[in-house]
């Protein structure tokens, strides 16, 4: 098998990001909020990228931010799929009336952005790591419902399936043994995908002020946190800016492989 | 009743029902999340004789499903109610930062929806060749951003590396109409960036779908120059699909220009509901997010309709 060229790419940057997110506590050369120089320092020897809006080592900061943007969105999207692919799941096996509030639930979640949904939560709710992992996470399973539950119904009608439930097997073992093993590859490259998303999403809503609050720092309230120097012409808040897009790019040239992969995958058995 | 119609009010008839089910989430959904307007305001060290007190004063001690439809008489009659930080007007707030608003993303749409149709165009045309590829690149970049990231990139390049704008859009009343527009350009650039990639792409993918029909081979071995095929039989059917993608995006837009107005300090509804978020001040946000919610589920129904409208086969049923 040959991996595309873009692909690769996508690959080692992921990996590097997660490296850096895992190792953050070994790699950052000073502490994350140590006020070490003066304001908006140029890049030098000492420090590599230059210091922020009070004086703290920017790209130490930028490894710390790697570790909590990276630790908040997968956790988000961790939740977001266990739980929407369950009740997607769930949704097409059972079908009838359990399948009829689902939808009509999700339906109703997603006839409104979800930036907007999470504002109004989040002007209510304490602002805590758990808050923002669990409102992320349970307005984008919305996505993952529709999608596994497609992908299940059509599942649900082949004649192994068929066979289970003839067997007298319950709704959980048609889901996870029969269901999951065959609808892994398109969920997948969804997970690229929603994880994508998690970072996007809780970068926005730290750069409004309302995600990761201090002493924590992730690359979103960085943003924030340098904007007014732009003005002057002291780029720091274009790094962390920077290394969003960077993993969000990386992870979508993954994504966008698996995809192209599986379907092709798909294919080849037939349908 | 003419079955074209009965689609149309059907979809409208589900788009107000979908509307009234929102506004309870909005409203009820908030009042079952832990917390309380009168501890909010009052803070942590209120003691329980103020708390009740306060709740008498609001309202607050009357049963939600009363309180929901008393909230949802005064939006139908105009009234929102006072905001809990300063004791203003809400409906007044809104009047005049809606406008901004809609000034803003009116003058992003009518840039990047033309311009979206004719870069999907030269894509489809040229579809693997290297302004597809180049078109496409730039494209799949850009909806990779958040839009407060291509905001400060776009700042940095148009005040720093080519000074020629300012990095915060200011407007105000009496303001000519020109320099108003002077003053959005920025915003407005920004917002282009972040809706035309999924738009080009959309009406991409639209017109390629329409292009493997028999009928675009036959124009195609007629002797019609690509363009020509391309403009006069696959655009004509594609209408359809890329009118939808167009309103999907100016939807799209809802949520683009919350952030924007936030990173120009644009004075309008969307930083209005973040600064209230922050403040915790929940009748000014249950409003400002209801507005939102029915732009949004506004634009969704007139792209389904549109969609409904333009399809022949349902135009002339047999």
């Amino acid at each position: 098998m040959r991996i595309p060229l873009s692909a690769l790419i996508g690959l080692i940057l992921t990996g590097i990001f997660l490296f850096v997110a895992i190792f953050a506590q070994w790699i950052a050369p000073y502490a994350i909020n140590d006020v070490s120089g003066g304001q908006w320092e140029g890049p030098s020897a000492k420090f590599w990228l230059g210091t922020d809006t009070i004086g703290r080592d920017i790209l130490s900061r930028l490894i710390y931010g790697a570790q909590i943007t990276i630790f908040v969105a997968l956790a988000s999207s961790l939740l977001a799929f266990s739980l929407g692919a369950f009740l997607g799941f769930l949704a097409a096996v059972k079908g009838g009336w359990i399948d009829q509030v689902l939808s009509r639930t999700v339906d109703l979640v997603m006839a409104v952005p979800s930036l907007i949904v999470a504002l109004v939560m989040l002007s209510v709710l304490p602002l805590n790591l758990t808050v923002l992992i669990l409102v992320m996470g349970i307005l984008d399973s919305t996505r993952v419902f529709r999608l596994s539950r497609a992908v299940a119904a059509d599942i649900a009608v082949m004649d192994f399936v068929e066979a289970a439930r003839l067997r007298g097997e319950k709704g959980i073992w048609v889901i996870f043994r029969e269901i999951l093993p065959n609808a892994l590859s398109p969920l997948v490259a969804e997970f690229g995908l929603r994880f994508i998303f998690a970072v996007l999403f809780i970068s926005t809503l730290s750069f409004l002020g309302l995600g990761i609050q201090p002493p924590l720092a992730d690359w979103g309230g960085m943003v924030k946190e340098n904007k007014d120097g732009l003005i002057y012409g002291k780029s720091a808040a274009l790094l962390p800016a920077a290394a969003i897009a960077a993993l969000a790019i990386s992870v979508n040239l993954v994504a966008d492989w698996i995809l192209t992969r599986t379907s092709s995958l798909k294919g080849g058995r037939g349908g | 009743m003419h079955p074209i119609l009965k689609l149309v009010v059907q979809r409208i008839a589900l788009g107000l029902l979908l509307l009234l089910a929102v506004s309870a989430v909005i409203f009820l959904g908030v009042e079952a999340l832990p917390g309380d307007t009168a501890q909010a305001i009052l803070g942590q060290q209120a003691t329980p004789e103020a708390l009740a007190n306060l709740r008498e004063k609001m309202g607050l001690n009357q049963p939600p499903l009363t309180r929901y439809f008393q909230w949802l008489g005064g939006i139908l009659t105009g009234d929102l109610g006072k905001a809990l930080t300063n004791g203003a007007d809400i409906a007044t707030s809104i009047g005049q930062r809606l406008g901004n608003t809609l000034f803003l993303a009116g003058c992003a749409a009518v840039i990047a929806v033309p311009l979206a149709i004719i870069l999907g165009l030269v894509a489809a045309r040229y579809a693997g060749k290297w302004p597809d590829k180049v078109i496409s690149g730039i494209t799949l970049t850009t909806i990779s951003l958040p839009e407060f990231v291509a905001a400060y990139f776009v700042i940095y390049i148009f005040t720093q590396a080519i000074p020629i704008f300012q990095p915060v859009a200011m407007v105000f009343p009496g303001m000519s109409f020109w320099a108003k527009l002077q003053a959005v350009a920025l915003p407005v650039i920004v917002l282009v960036l972040v809706v035309l990639a999924h738009m080009m792409r959309m009406t991409r993918a639209a017109i390629l779908n329409v292009m493997q029909s028999a009928y675009i081979e036959t124009a195609e071995l007629k002797g019609l120059s690509p363009m020509t095929v391309i403009w006069k039989h696959a655009f004509p059917n594609a209408i359809a699909p890329v009118v939808s993608v167009v309103m999907l995006n100016l939807a799209y837009l809802v949520v683009g220009v919350v952030v924007v107005e936030v990173v120009f300090g644009y004075n309008a509804l969307g930083q209005y509901l973040v600064d209230h978020v922050t403040k915790r001040d929940l009748p000014v946000v249950q409003a400002v997010g209801l507005i939102f919610a029915a732009v949004y589920i506004f634009l969704n129904m007139a792209a389904d309709i549109i969609g409904i409208l333009a399809n022949p086969r349902l135009r002339h049923p047999k």
